[in-house]
């Protein structure tokens, strides 16, 4: 033995990884609040619609759980379930990372359409998913909210959106900011028409998204503490040679602004949609 | 100073080469004609290699070439007895957006553009053609007073982007780009959009909904700079080149996509070549779009924009 061996402790074993012992320690029982770092039971968290109970920190709902948490049971009707990327552009490394997020939160694309029964009060709906490319907007989501609005205008329904958005979608270029003038286009049909819009901002709701169908709601409404802007802050900060203030873009922000009609806590939401629904019922002769 | 793009300077070097000899040819006994004939048919060759094969990169450089022609440089040759009117009537007035009332083979239109300098001093004034919500409302007022009047809106588009600051943002960027997308889907004027420079992104489509969508064919359309799209997306903005071209930004391919009506060609060596040829060019295709609009009902007018916006992108069934 050399010297220097007396003082390295040296492994007599190896730990083979054995996946029963994953199993073992139960994942994800807790959850820890991204704001205040207190720990709770998932299920308290779920229960609480993801909002911190301690400090009221809104964590990011997927849509379905959004979609739960909003209508009645067994009332929601999806639109367009089936339609998904394709590589328009032939853009390297695209059609996989879209297959993973398909894979990871089980939606074919980045926005659930439908109708659906709020309190009874029906009404047309899309909820985009931020955990499906950062909720990025290329042709589908475009496409499926254009015909949701559509739909919405042909049945006579209200049209209640939930964005939560990185953006356009980079990989599908000058197609994703197309989408845009689309869902534009098709919002403008619908609200001469009569159309009720409303908008709820999540967090994030930025770049091409805010600076479309997010902002010309009839009432845009936010949750609180989102962050909702057009340019990235890093960008602007660079632009203007300044540090911006730590609730710059949020919907607090925005709100002193005079850029939004109303913060809604998420435990509110269900009962003030449903009030701004009925006070717009349309008089059935 | 000229600038001299780095794909032209083969181009230049010639060019040099050639005068060169001519002033030695002036200024000395021997006759250098026959040389300079032969250089000169090689430049000819040359310039015609370059030139017409442009890569996305090389159409990037020229699209932000300094030199090039802006929205006034063509309003002045396009359009008679021009009054630009200023001011969106609730903060201020954006230099960065030009609108006004003009006469275009005899009939009233309603102009718009972005509008860029051509030096540092004109860029300042004109924030580098990056419109504020007070530009992009300035051209909302305008757009309503063309449909009051009943006059065809025509917008010019070349900027970078809407600009990227605070006083942006607490005024409601967001908000001033997307009513503009609304409100100029149910215009019942027709409306011609052209891009002449950088279409960049939600700060270009801010001007850009319309009934027929030109390029000159040395300008480009993007969802992000170049810059942008590569540092996002392999953290590295010196592969911009790259992200040119994946990301299909020129006239020709925005053509292929369906995104835009027609390309208007460039003289050789591009717009700012030759500015009167230029606008000669637009001229042609403008007046094309103008007349067959105007035919249209409002109600067939609006069926069509929304069919034309309805169809652009792509997608697949399951």
């Amino acid at each position: 033995m050399q010297l220097k061996e007396i003082f390295t402790k040296r492994k007599k074993y190896a730990t083979i990884p054995n996946e029963n012992s994953k199993i073992d320690v139960p994942q994800g029982l807790m959850q820890k609040c991204k704001n205040c770092n207190k720990i709770y039971y998932r299920k308290e968290m779920k229960k609480s619609l993801n909002v911190c109970p301690n400090c009221g920190y809104h964590h990011p709902l997927s849509a379905w759980e959004r979609i739960e948490s909003l209508f009645d049971e067994d009332t929601f009707k999806e639109w367009d379930a089936n339609i998904t990327s394709s590589n328009p552009l032939n853009f390297p490394e695209y059609e996989e990372k879209v297959l993973k997020d398909c894979e990871k939160t089980g939606l074919n694309e980045g926005v659930v359409t439908g109708k659906g029964m709020i309190n009874g009060q029906e009404t047309a709906f899309a909820v985009m998913d931020s955990y499906f490319r950062m909720g990025s907007m290329g042709s589908v989501v475009g496409e499926k909210i254009a015909r949701s609005v559509e739909n919405a205008r042909k049945e006579s329904l209200p049209f209640i959106i939930f964005t939560a958005s990185g953006g356009a979608r980079m990989q599908e270029g000058i197609l994703s900011l197309m989408q845009m003038a689309k869902t534009s286009v098709a919002i403008k049909r619908f609200s001469d028409d009569g159309g009720l819009m409303i908008s709820v901002m999540t967090h994030p709701t930025t770049g091409g998204v805010s600076a479309s169908f997010a902002s010309i709601g009839d009432y845009n409404f936010a949750e609180p503490g989102a962050l909702i802007g057009f340019a990235g802050r890093k960008v602007i900060e660079q632009t203007i040679r300044e540090k911006l203030p730590k609730d710059f873009q949020t919907s607090e922000f925005l709100m002193e602004h005079g850029q939004l009609d109303k913060i809604i806590h998420r435990h509110e939401m269900k009962n003030l949609l449903t009030t701004i629904l009925e006070m717009h019922q349309k008089e059935v002769n | 100073m000229k600038q001299i793009l780095e794909f032209e300077k083969p181009i230049i070097n010639l060019k040099d080469k050639i005068a060169e000899l001519k002033k030695f040819t002036a200024d000395s006994e021997i006759d250098l004609t026959e040389e300079i004939n032969k250089l000169e048919d090689r430049l000819e060759q040359l310039e015609d290699d370059i030139y017409g094969n442009l890569k996305p990169w090389d159409r990037v450089q020229m699209a932000r070439h300094s030199e090039r022609p802006t929205t006034l440089d063509y309003i002045h040759q396009l359009f008679t007895n021009f009054i630009e009117f200023h001011g969106d009537r609730r903060y201020g007035d954006d230099q960065a957006i030009v609108a006004g009332i003009a006469y275009y083979k005899d009939k009233p239109v309603t102009v718009i553009g972005h509008q860029r300098g051509k030096d540092t001093k004109e860029n300042i004034k004109r924030n580098f053609g990056m419109p504020h919500p007070e530009g992009y409302r300035k051209a909302l007022r305008h757009m309503e007073q063309a449909q009051k009047f009943n006059r065809p809106i025509i917008t010019f588009i070349d900027t970078k982007g809407a600009y990227p600051g605070r006083a942006a943002e607490e005024r409601g960027q967001s908000e001033a780009i997307a009513k503009n997308l609304m409100e100029m889907a149910g215009f019942t004027v027709p409306i011609v959009c052209i891009v002449i420079g950088e279409g960049g992104s939600g700060g270009a489509l801010g001007l850009g909904i319309g009934d027929h969508i030109h390029m000159l064919e040395n300008s480009t359309y993007s969802v992000i700079s170049p810059e942008g799209a590569a540092s996002i997306l392999w953290k590295d903005a010196s592969l911009a080149k790259k992200a040119a071209e994946s990301m299909k930004i020129t006239a020709n391919d925005l053509k292929e996509l369906n995104v835009i009506d027609q390309v208007i060609p460039e003289p050789k060596g591009g717009a700012h070549q030759d500015i009167k040829v230029q606008a000669e060019k637009i001229d042609v295709v403008l007046e094309q779009s103008i007349r067959e609009l105007s035919k249209y009902t409002t109600d067939e007018l609006l069926e069509k924009r929304w069919e034309k916006y309805k169809n652009i992108g792509d997608y697949k069934l399951l």
